[in-house]
């Protein structure tokens, strides 16, 4: 009897059995699927498992799929920030319109944004024939591959930056003016730090977004080997030769390095958050 | 209130369980790949009243799934319970053989190495081939753009590959001018796309390439969706034979106790009735030397070409798949070497 009188009680209820819940939770949705990947590897050995993840053509379509990845990204952070900054500050004809087109990347399914993508890209069609005569090739080049991964990351950007936007108060820039800032000074001084970590985070949500898609990629890539081949593309490649565990294999080196990436990421953005605190 | 729920479960399940014992209601799942979706609902159609007819009281049904031919495989593996399987290469329905779920001499349990209707590697080619695109030598000319899927991910551009490759060997050539050759025609490749209807649509569509390899009745289709005045068909002096078996799955039919249907459905096939139907579809009829009737329409439809047989030229696919198209192979070697 004595002891329960020590024991801490949380102000909310239900404390214990929903950590129990999220714990359980993950570790059926998220943990033995990844384990289960990492098991399969686990046949090939360390030396199958080396050569198959620095393969030549697997290495290229690293560098292809996060640099594309992390180029689009970057290319969203800001076009989202600024389509964010719109919807948010400014009221005008159509904008409930806009707002809602922003998410469209989001309910499409991919392959039909790869095949309608494709079309307008490609050498006769809507946008690919102004660049055709300049010899610039979009569909079927690496720069259709951003394309796409630019397509299907923008929703990320503006959804978790516009909360925030609307929560900042304009009263805050007003001050920040009276008390002799400029316009440039207001953005970097007052405005960027406040929405900082959520910018890292629709940053972060577009790159793993980018690095896993595949189906709206395959269409506009062209699926050149060491040109236009995404890494998602060559586990398939795997697969298709029953070669269960070489896809496993590239698929948990992918996992590795997008979870340092993220990692790298969360810590930045525990970073700006803490600089901003403080 | 619980216990009552749970009796009229019961009570439904049996009832559900005694009812398909006795009125002989049969589904057969028919796992297939990409092209042969229409022939598929033709022959199910006829198949299902020529069934209840010969059995009166019984009612069949039959789904039929489509894809990628090595990603239908893989699923019959992860346990996908398809009564048959009728793929685009024997590599695919081997590769179920060996996870013990179908015999594997099943290409000696039908006629024809159990191939019902065969097909072959041909050109497609835009209106007036403007780049005179006659034979497979015309590929690797510079400047000519080829557009065939990746063997690597797609069954059917295997055929494609080992097509070009025989070509040489035909003509009195040996491995390594064969290698030479497939490495030119490659470098004519500007897109490989993951599958033939892929391809198809970046020829057709996005009018990209001069020249699509695909199989011949995918072409004829094209050509008949399409237009004859846009596109038109090139076949070459010589070309594989693409034979895409069909099996009863042992271990599914057994299972289910659908092997009598499962078995007379992929028979039915080889009836003149089925070879009409496969022929409507642009496939090559496999028994026209016994039916004078589809033989002469078989003459006066399809170009006559020679053709070479996977097993002739290469000695079966399990060789094919490790030289050619395993990892380091010569499809790979021809993309890593700098």
């Amino acid at each position: 009897m004595s002891t329960t009188t020590f024991r801490k009680h949380n102000v909310l209820p239900g404390f214990n059995i929903s950590l129990g819940y999220t714990l359980l939770y993950l570790c059926l949705i998220v943990l033995i699927p990844l384990s289960a990947a990492f098991f399969k590897t686990y046949e090939m050995g360390w030396q199958g498992f080396w050569a198959t993840v620095t393969a030549p053509r697997v290495i290229a379509s690293y560098k292809l799929s996060f640099g594309t990845s992390l180029l689009a990204a970057t290319i969203n952070a800001f076009s989202g920030l600024l389509i964010a900054w719109v919807l948010v500050r400014y009221d005008f004809w159509g904008r409930r319109f806009i707002d809602a087109l922003v998410d469209l990347p989001f309910a499409l399914p991919t392959a039909v944004a790869g095949i309608a993508l494709t079309a307008i890209y490609a050498g006769n069609g809507w946008i690919g024939q102004f660049f055709e005569p300049y010899g610039i090739k979009i569909a079927f080049t690496p720069l259709g591959i951003l394309v796409a991964l630019t397509f299907i990351g923008l929703p990320f950007v503006v959804r978790t930056v516009q909360p925030v936007l609307e929560d900042l108060e304009t009263e805050l820039e007003e001050a920040a003016a009276s008390l002799g800032a400029d316009r440039l000074q207001t953005f970097l001084r007052v405005i960027l730090p406040a929405i900082g970590p959520a910018l890292i985070t629709g940053f972060a949500l577009a790159f793993a977004r980018a690095v896993g898609e595949y189906g709206s990629v395959i269409f506009i890539a062209g699926n050149v080997p060491m040109v236009s081949e995404i890494t998602p593309l060559l586990i398939i490649t795997k697969l298709e030769q029953y070669d269960y565990a070489g896809a496993t294999a590239i698929a948990v080196s992918m996992l590795v390095v997008s979870f340092v990436l993220l990692l790298i990421i969360n810590l930045l953005q525990g970073w700006t958050k803490k600089r901003r605190e403080a | 209130m619980v216990r009552k729920l749970a009796f009229s479960l019961l009570a439904a399940g049996t009832f559900g369980i005694a009812g398909t014992a006795t009125a002989a209601d049969y589904t057969l799942l028919n796992v297939s790949y990409d092209p042969t979706r229409e022939l598929y609902q033709d022959v199910n159609t006829r198949f299902i009243k020529q069934w209840e007819a010969k059995n009166p009281g019984d009612k069949l049904t039959i789904r039929q799934s489509h894809g990628g031919s090595g990603k239908q495989a893989r699923s019959v593996i992860d346990g996908l319970e398809a009564d048959v399987v009728t793929l685009a290469l024997g590599y695919d329905i081997d590769a179920i053989a060996e996870r013990g779920l179908l015999s594997k001499d099943y290409q000696k349990k039908l006629p024809n190495n159990a191939s019902p209707y065969v097909s072959t590697i041909v050109f497609l080619v835009r209106k007036g081939n403007p780049k005179n695109i006659k034979d497979w030598n015309d590929l690797i000319k510079p400047g000519v753009a080829v557009i065939t899927p990746n063997p690597k991910t797609s069954g059917g551009a295997r055929w494609n590959y080992l097509a070009a490759w025989g070509y040489v060997l035909k003509n009195g050539g040996n491995e390594a001018q064969a290698k030479e050759f497939i490495g030119k025609l490659f470098k004519n490749v500007p897109i490989l796309d993951t599958g033939a209807r892929g391809s198809t649509t970046t020829f057709v569509e996005r009018g990209q390439g001069d020249v699509l390899l695909a199989w011949e009745n995918e072409a004829y289709l094209a050509v008949k969706e399409l237009g004859p005045e846009k596109f038109e068909i090139v076949t070459p002096s010589i070309s594989i034979l693409a034979e895409p078996p069909v099996a009863v799955v042992d271990k599914v039919v057994d299972k289910r106790g659908t092997r009598k249907i499962a078995q007379a459905y992929l028979e039915y096939l080889y009836t003149p009735e089925g070879q009409e139907l496969a022929f409507k579809h642009y496939y090559r009829p496999a028994l026209t030397e016994k039916d004078p009737f589809l033989a002469t329409r078989n003459k006066n439809t399809f170009t006559k070409v020679k053709l070479f047989s996977i097993d002739e030229v290469f000695g079966g696919w399990s060789k094919v798949q490790k030289a050619h198209f395993g990892d380091g192979g010569i499809f790979d070697q021809i993309y890593e070497k700098k």
